[in-house]
């Protein structure tokens, strides 16, 4: 029982970080309609960008979390408008798919290029821990933190969406593009603002990642970004709490698949549920099926 | 009807992606295409040997080969400036190929086209195979540094330095039943299914260990893909009771090990094998979690021979950081074409053939006294397998120390 119980906390504490990366995902695909799978390789420039100030100059984590922030956002705006933006209009959806694998490679390469092949040993922003049970179970402290840190940007995007004129124009756009540029909401501006705000949570994400799992590779971000994408998608992609919902889900079948499966076939049972999904359900858990008229 | 495609493009990209993961997770696919046209070899007035390297020095593993390329490097300018081989300088050129097999074909090819006459390589197992099967039919030599997998050296023209996969897993479980302090241990193994350098010591440990006698109670696996987590594992062998886990696996995942075994608090001794070297290295690791960390290894930055000495300051000099074991082994390969090409009378104007059967021969006569990567000799079998001694080394206050 013990054991089981240890096991359920690891899944929560992997799918704590799951969830935090597809709620970048699935907002980005709520608004913009695109698969931005470039998402994870952000999230390890913003790994990166924490670890140079924080390991190499000495700063405060939190002060160089505000910078990987802003410099992550920088970057989101920056690949939208290079990247994304020509795009918009494309006759195929495909292309703007294969631009974001694209950039998702240009990602990982530019951080090779620049902070070498060599692994770097992330310091975790958190340290602490609590111990139950007389010691028999941990519970990390990034696990509670980044659980409270979803929770918290999931709140935040929900009132944002609700109240304020960007979050209004944002549905809007959601709902259809040519409708809101008709009724006078800048949609260009509206995207661009969505991968700021994306862009900034993987800044965030990445510092929970790498707190969690500390090691910082240019590949850190691709195969967690793709496990997140897997939850977005079990969620219900453009349902921010199905974003977190999906990612708890993810991390805790992922980990007792390994434990009480096969700790090789975890993966294939991962897309497996994907594959699933996509044929029982294809809008996800908490995802809405709007009839849309052809 | 819109819908229909929004679902189909999300099932498209699923399906992409995971071909890529495929792609990434294998690097060993199917070598296909990439025929260079005319193979010919121009030998004009050649008065200078010319050797190519390759390697992966961009990608995942581009710390081994980037390692290799500038050993390769150092060795050539110090011959060079000794006199060359025979009086002849040395031309050297290094191809990348990412760790991936059939860009190492490509590079091979673009070397050939060059000139090569000798190639150092390839770094990687499953690029050494590919490469090889042209190299075979070219009947050019290669001396690869570090490609472990069996069939790295399948041919008779192909020669490694490094031991292979299951010459270090037998090697490793033999230390293990020979130490009086660890052959009573509970033995967990965790190892990366997905790469046949862990695979292959994997499965050569664990038949010598049933062999030998020695008691394994945990045995799990991960992939490269699922390379983040391994509380699993670690809970599972804690289950087990181990007092020692075997990871023959490289270091930056076990980097990851050790330190979510720390915080889980569970110390049991941890062995390695060569792909642990570096783990030092890390950036802003805490090497404290290391300490006690053993591992087999046939090169150690640390020791105190003069050779040792001036290589690793002139690697440092020129990279800035510590050389690994696949620069050490690199620098013994470049040294070992040296010996044979002097003792058989090799010069750059025989053609590729010619210098290749001369080099089969000599490398099965050679034996090296001075060299980085053995502490004894290092001398080949004509199955172009190494002899030399391994040796055992423990972290003691952030640094290697030998084992008796």
């Amino acid at each position: 029982m013990i054991n089981f119980l240890t096991y359920l906390i690891n899944g929560i504490s992997l799918g704590s970080i799951y969830a935090i990366i597809a709620l970048g995902y699935t907002m980005v695909y709520g608004i913009a309609k695109m698969l931005n799978f470039a998402h994870g390789d952000v999230i390890m420039i913003g790994g990166y960008l924490i670890y140079t100030f924080a390991t190499t100059y000495g700063m405060h984590p939190l002060l160089s979390i505000l910078i990987a922030i802003v410099g992550c956002t920088i970057l989101g705006i920056t690949t939208e408008k290079i990247a994304y933006k020509p795009l918009r209009n494309a006759s195929s959806n495909l292309a703007v798919l294969i631009t974001a694998i694209g950039v998702s490679y240009f990602l990982q390469n530019i951080a090779l290029l620049i902070f070498g092949a060599n692994t770097k040993s992330f310091s975790s922003v958190v340290s602490w821990k609590i111990q139950l049970l007389g010691g028999e179970v941990i519970i990390q402290g990034i696990t509670i933190v980044t659980i409270l840190t979803s929770l918290v940007i999931l709140l935040l995007l929900e009132l944002f969406i609700k109240f304020t004129k960007s979050g209004q124009a944002m549905l809007a756009v959601s709902e259809d593009k040519g409708a809101a540029t008709l009724m006078g909401i800048n949609v260009n501006r509206t995207i661009s603002l969505t991968f700021a705000i994306g862009s900034g949570l993987a800044a965030i994400a990445g510092a929970l990642l790498c707190s969690a799992y500390p090691t910082l590779t240019p590949y850190t971000g691709a195969m967690p970004g793709i496990k997140a994408f897997v939850a977005a998608v079990l969620g219900g992609i453009g349902s921010i709490p199905g974003a977190m919902i999906g990612g708890l889900l993810l991390g805790v079948v992922e980990i007792l698949s390994k434990r009480y499966i096969s700790t090789q076939l975890a993966d294939a049972i991962v897309f497996g549920i994907l594959i699933i999904i996509l044929l029982v359900k294809p809008t996800g858990l908490l995802g809405k099926n709007i009839q849309e008229k052809v | 009807m819109k819908k229909l495609s929004k679902v189909i493009s999300v099932l498209s990209a699923s399906a992409m992606v995971m071909s890529m993961l495929a792609g990434c997770s294998d690097a060993s696919g199917d070598v296909t295409s990439t025929e260079s046209g005319d193979a010919t070899v121009t030998e004009s007035g050649a008065s200078t040997f010319k050797i190519g390297g390759i390697g992966p020095t961009t990608g995942a593993a581009a710390i081994y080969g980037s390692d290799v390329r500038d050993a390769i490097q150092i060795a050539v300018d110090e011959i060079n400036e000794a006199g060359g081989i025979n009086g002849y300088q040395i031309e050297y050129k290094f191809e990348d190929d990412e760790h991936n097999a059939e860009k190492s074909v490509n590079a091979y090819n673009t070397l050939k086209d060059w000139g090569m006459q000798m190639l150092v390589g390839c770094v990687t197992s499953a690029p050494t195979i590919a490469v090889s099967e042209k190299t075979y039919e070219d009947n050019m030599f290669m001396l690869t540094p570090s490609g472990t997998a069996v069939n790295c050296v399948q041919y008779d023209n192909a020669f490694r330095v490094c031991f292979s996969d299951p010459n270090q897993g037998s090697a490793s479980a033999e230390y293990i039943a020979g130490n009086s302090s660890l052959k009573d241990s509970n033995i967990a193994i965790i190892y990366d299914s997905s790469t046949e350098y862990s695979a292959g010591i994997h499965d050569s440990f664990v038949s010598k260990a049933s062999e030998l006698g020695l008691n394994v109670v945990s045995d799990t696996a991960f992939t490269t893909d699922s390379a983040t987590d391994f509380t699993v594992q670690l809970q599972t062998a804690r289950d087990a009771d181990a007092d020692l886990i075997f990871l023959p696996i490289y270091y930056n995942e076990a980097s990851l090990i050790l330190t979510q075994a720390n915080t889980m608090g569970y110390a049991p001794t941890f062995f390695g094998c060569d792909g642990m070297d570096g783990i030092l290295e890390v950036e802003n690791f805490d090497t404290s979690l290391a300490e006690g960390l053993m591992l087999l290894t046939p090169f150690s930055a640390t020791a105190t021979d003069d050779l040792t000495v001036s290589f690793v300051s002139k690697f440092e000099e020129m990279t800035g950081h510590v050389p690994n074991q696949f620069g050490a082994d690199a620098y013994d390969a470049v040294y070992a074409i040296k010996a044979v090409c002097e003792a058989q009378n090799i010069t750059p104007d025989m053609s590729v053939s010619d210098i290749c059967e001369a080099m089969k021969t000599g490398m099965v006569e050679v034996e090296l006294d001075n060299v980085l990567t053995s502490p004894t000799t290092l001398s080949w079998d004509a199955s172009g397998e190494p002899n030399k001694d391994p040796r055992a080394v423990v972290i003691t206050n952030g640094v290697y120390e030998l084992c008796e």
